[in-house]
C-alpha cells in the first residue's frame, strides 16, 4: 500500500543530496584521506623533507609496548565512563521520572553539568581532588587514606573515569528521562494491579522498553569515551604517573601535537578509526539484535 | 590532528582576508611584523609593552605582538602556520625547542645571518656565556635572539628552617646537607620537606651541568644529530634512588610534572622547592612567610660550575617552505632585536620580572642603582651567581642542552621517574627505559632531518 515517489531524472535528487554530502567529504573524509596518506609519510615538524616509508609506521606504533598499554587503558577507561555514565544516569532519571516535589528543579540541575567543558569539568574535579589543594583530597588524607593521583595510577584512572563519566551523566539523563517518559502509564498500572513489585516492573517492563534508548546511548557513550575525553585527560593527569592514564586518542594527541611526529600519530589515528568502525559494526550487528523497537 | 588542521585554516583564513588591505597600505603605512609570543600575564603585557616603545621609537615598522597560547602551543602554531606558508617574523621560541628550529633548515633565518645581511652590530661577548651558549652554533654563530632567560634555584621556608634548628641564613650545599635538613624538618613535624617543579630540568639537566657530567653525546647535541643520552651514569642514579627513597621516606615529595609543584612551595606546604628562578615573582606575592634563595645542591665530592639556563629566545621565520623575507622585512626585525639589546630594556624587563639580566652591562647597571640590597629584593642575584659559578667558564656540559625531540625526552623522563615514584621500577631501572626511549626518539628526529 506504501505511495512510492520518484524523481524524474538525476539532477534533483544529487542536488538534495548535495549538501549532506559535501559536509561528509569536507569533514570527514577529506581529513580522514589526509591520515591515511599521512601514515605511510615520515616527514619532519615543518614539512620540508618527505619520505614514504609504507607500513613502518604502523610496524612501529603496534611494536611499542607503550601503545599497547594505552590499548588496555582504553578498554578499561571507555567501558567504565560508558556503564559509569549510563548506570548513574538511569538511576537518576528513573528517581526522576517519579512523582516528586520539585521535580523540574531537579531535572534542571542535573542537566547543568553537559553544559560545561571537559577542559573546565576537569578543573573542577581537579579541584575537589587534588592531594593538597583540593576538598576531598585533603579529606582523604586527614582519615589516613594516602591519596595522591600523581604518584597513584589506579587512583588517577579512577579520577578520569569520575570525571569523564560525570560530564555524560546529564546527556544520558536527558535521553532515558524522554524514553521513560514515552512508556505508556497504562502497563506500568496493569502491572501494579496483577501485583509486580516496583523492582520486578522496571526490569520486565521499563528496561525492554528503554532497550532502544539505551543502545543509542550505548553508542554514543562509547564514542563519547574514545574521542571526547582528551581534554579531560590533559587537564587532570597528562596520561600520568607513568602513562597510567595515557589512552589512544590522548597519544594521537601527544605524539602529534606535542611531539610532532605526525607519522606516528597519523598511524595511531588510522587505527583508532578502524577500530571505532569495527566497535560500531559489532554495536549494530549483535547488540541491535536484542533492542525491540 | 584536527586542532592542527583548523589552526593552520584559520591562519590561511585570516591571511587570505587580510593581505588585500595590506598591500593596499603598504604605500603609506610602515612595514607590519608579526611577532608570535607564548607568555601568559603579566608577563605577556610587559612583552608587548617593549615591542609598543620600539614601534613608538620609530615610524618605518611597526611589530605587532600577539599572544598564542603556551610556550608548546605558540611552537605548534607557528609550525602550522609555515606549513601554510603565513608564519609569523619574529616567534617566541622555549629553550627545549630549541633543537628542533636549529634544525629546521629553511623554515629559519639565523640570527648571525640576518644581522650581517640588514648590517646590525649587536654585542653578543656581553651577554651571559650560559645565555649566548644556549643559542649558538658550536663556532659561536648566534641562532636565534635571547631574551626571556630564567636558571633554577632552590627557595626554602625560613620559619621552617628555624622550627627545625636549622640555620635560615644558610642553605645546604650538598645533597647530603640536603638530606639531613629535610630529615629534621620531617622530625620537626613538616609534612613535606622538600618538592620539585619541572622535575627533568632540575633533577636531570640542571643536575647534569652543574655537576659537569654529559646529559648525551656530541657535547648535550651540540655537534651534532647523532648525539645519544647519557643519562644512566653514577651519578644519576644514585641521585634518582635517592629521591625515590625519600619520596618513600616522606622527606620528598613528588608535586607533578612541568611547573606543577610549584603552588607547593607559597602556601606553606612544602619547606623547600627547587624551581624556575622565574618563581620569585608569584612567591613575593603570595607567600606568608619569611624565605631564602639558594643555589642548587652538589654531592659531596665535586665543585659546582654555572647552571643552564630555560626560558625563551626569539627566531627568525620564513614566510612559508618557498617564500622567504623581504629585505625590508628583515631590516626591521633587526633593528627591532638590536632595541631589546640594549641595556636599560633588558635591566628593566630583569627587575619587572625576575627574569635574568641577559648581559653583564644590563646586570651593572641593575646593581650599581642597589636593586639588590633592598630587603625586598634579597637573593634576586642568587641566579646569577649561580649562572657565573665555577668562573664562568663553561665546558661542553654546562653549555645547554640541544636535542631534537627534546619536548618528548623531557616527558618521557618524567614519565619513568613516576614510575619508579609509584614502585614499579628502581631508579636504575628508570633511567635505563628513559635512555632506550629517548633514543629513540633521537634516531627518529636524526632521520627525519637527514632526509634533507
Amino acid at each position: 500500500m506504501r505511495k512510492k515517489v520518484i524523481f524524474k531524472g538525476i539532477a534533483l535528487p544529487w542536488l538534495l543530496l548535495l549538501p549532506q554530502l559535501v559536509i561528509t567529504g569536507v569533514f570527514f573524509f577529506w581529513p580522514a584521506g589526509q591520515a591515511i596518506y599521512g601514515s605511510f609519510l615520515r616527514e619532519d615538524a615543518f614539512g620540508l623533507s618527505r619520505e614514504f616509508v609504507g607500513l613502518e609506521n604502523f610496524r612501529d606504533v603496534l611494536a611499542d609496548p607503550n601503545y599497547l598499554a594505552a590499548g588496555w587503558n582504553t578498554v578499561v577507561f571507555s567501558s567504565s565512563v560508558a556503564i559509569g555514565a549510563l548506570g548513574v544516569a538511569l538511576f537518576l532519571a528513573v528517581q526522576a521520572d517519579k512523582a516528586i516535589r520539585g521535580a523540574d528543579a531537579y531535572k534542571t540541575m542535573l542537566i547543568w553539568p553537559y553544559a560545561v567543558a571537559p577542559a573546565v569539568a576537569a578543573v573542577l574535579w581537579l579541584f575537589m581532588f587534588h592531594p593538597q589543594i583540593g576538598l576531598f583530597g585533603k579529606a582523604l588524607n586527614g582519615i589516613g587514606i594516602r591519596w595522591d593521583y600523581k604518584v597513584n595510577g589506579d587512583q588517577a584512572m579512577l579520577l578520569v573515569i569520575m570525571a569523564a563519566a560525570w560530564k555524560q551523566v546529564s546527556y544520558n539523563f536527558i535521553f532515558f528521562l524522554a524514553g521513560l517518559q514515552s512508556i505508556p502509564r497504562a502497563v506500568l498500572e496493569a502491572a501494579a494491579i496483577d501485583g509486580a513489585r516496583p523492582v520486578r516492573r522496571f526490569w520486565t517492563i521499563i528496561f525492554p522498553l528503554l532497550a532502544p534508548t539505551s543502545f543509542f546511548l550505548l553508542v554514543v557513550n562509547i564514542v563519547y569515551a574514545f574521542f571526547d575525553t582528551f581534554g579531560t585527560i590533559h587537564a587532570l593527569t597528562q596520561g600520568g604517573p607513568g602513562q597510567a592514564t595515557s589512552t589512544l586518542i590522548y597519544k594521537v594527541y601527544v605524539d602529534g601535537v606535542q611531539n610532532l611526529n605526525f607519522g606516528a600519530s597519523a598511524a595511531q589515528s588510522v587505527i583508532l578509526m578502524a577500530i571505532v568502525v569495527a566497535l560500531t559494526a559489532v554495536q549494530f550487528r549483535f547488540v541491535e539484535r536484542k533492542v525491540h523497537y | 590532528m584536527f586542532r592542527r588542521t583548523i589552526m593552520a585554516g584559520a591562519v590561511a583564513l585570516a591571511a587570505g582576508f587580510g593581505a588585500p588591505a595590506q598591500a593596499q597600505a603598504q604605500a603609506t603605512a610602515p612595514t607590519e611584523i608579526q611577532f608570535w609570543h607564548g607568555l601568559t600575564q603579566p608577563l605577556g603585557g610587559m612583552l608587548e609593552q617593549i615591542a609598543a616603545d620600539f614601534n613608538a621609537s620609530q615610524n618605518r615598522y611597526r611589530i605587532q605582538a600577539t599572544f598564542r597560547g603556551s610556550y608548546p602551543e605558540t611552537m605548534v602554531a607557528a609550525i602550522a602556520a609555515f606549513r601554510a606558508g603565513q608564519a609569523p617574523g619574529i616567534v617566541q621560541m622555549f629553550e627545549v625547542g630549541t633543537g628542533t628550529m636549529m634544525a629546521a633548515g629553511r623554515a629559519i633565518k639565523p640570527l648571525h645571518e640576518l644581522l650581517a645581511e640588514t648590517n646590525t652590530r649587536i654585542d653578543f661577548q656581553d651577554y651571559l656565556p650560559g645565555v649566548r651558549g644556549y643559542y649558538s652554533l658550536t663556532d659561536g654563530r648566534m641562532m636565534s635572539m635571547p631574551f626571556n632567560s630564567s636558571t633554577s634555584v632552590v627557595f626554602y621556608n625560613k620559619d621552617a628552617f628555624r622550627r627545625a634548628n636549622l640555620n635560615p641564613d644558610a642553605f645546604p650545599e650538598t645533597w647530603e646537607g640536603v638530606e639531613a635538613a629535610a630529615r629534621a624538618l620531617k622530625a620537626a613535624g613538616h609534612a613535606c620537606p622538600m618538592t620539585t617543579a619541572w622535575p627533568t630540568w632540575l633533577m636531570v639537566e640542571q643536575f647534569s651541568a652543574i655537576h659537569n657530567i654529559p646529559l648525551a653525546t656530541q657535547a648535550n647535541g651540540m655537534g651534532g644529530l647523532n648525539a645519544e643520552l647519557r643519562i644512566n651514569n653514577p651519578l644519576l642514579v644514585r641521585h634518582f634512588n635517592n629521591l625515590v627513597a625519600w619520596q618513600r621516606e616522606g622527606l620528598f615529595r613528588y608535586g607533578g610534572r612541568d611547573g606543577a609543584a610549584d603552588a607547593l612551595f607559597p602556601n606553606g606546604e612544602c619547606a623547600m622547592i627547587f624551581a624556575s628562578s622565574g618563581l620569585r615573582a608569584r612567591i613575593m606575592r603570595e607567600a606568608q612567610f619569611p624565605w631564602g634563595v639558594g643555589m642548587l645542591p652538589v654531592y659531596q665530592g665535586t665543585t659546582p660550575i654555572n647552571s643552564i639556563i630555560g626560558g625563551a629566545s626569539f627566531w627568525v621565520m620564513n614566510r612559508g617552505p618557498n617564500a622567504a623575507r623581504s629585505a625590508d622585512e628583515l631590516q626591521g626585525i633587526a633593528q627591532f632585536f638590536a632595541w631589546i639589546a640594549r641595556p636599560e630594556v633588558a635591566a628593566k624587563w630583569h627587575t619587572d620580572t625576575g627574569f635574568l639580566p641577559v648581559t653583564r652591562t644590563a646586570f651593572e647597571q641593575v646593581r650599581a642603582t642597589g636593586f639588590y640590597n633592598q630587603p625586598a629584593n634579597a637573593g634576586a642575584d642568587v641566579p646569577i651567581q649561580q649562572m657565573l659559578r665555577g668562573g664562568g667558564q663553561m665546558t661542553e656540559n654546562s653549555m645547554g642542552i640541544r636535542l631534537g625531540g627534546f619536548v618528548e625526552i623531557r616527558t618521557i623522563i618524567q614519565e619513568e621517574l613516576e614510575r619508579a615514584f609509584q614502585g614499579q621500577q628502581t631508579g636504575e631501572q628508570a633511567l635505563a627505559n628513559a635512555t632506550t626511549r629517548g633514543n629513540v626518539v633521537l634516531r627518529n628526529f636524526e632521520r627525519q632531518n637527514a632526509a634533507r
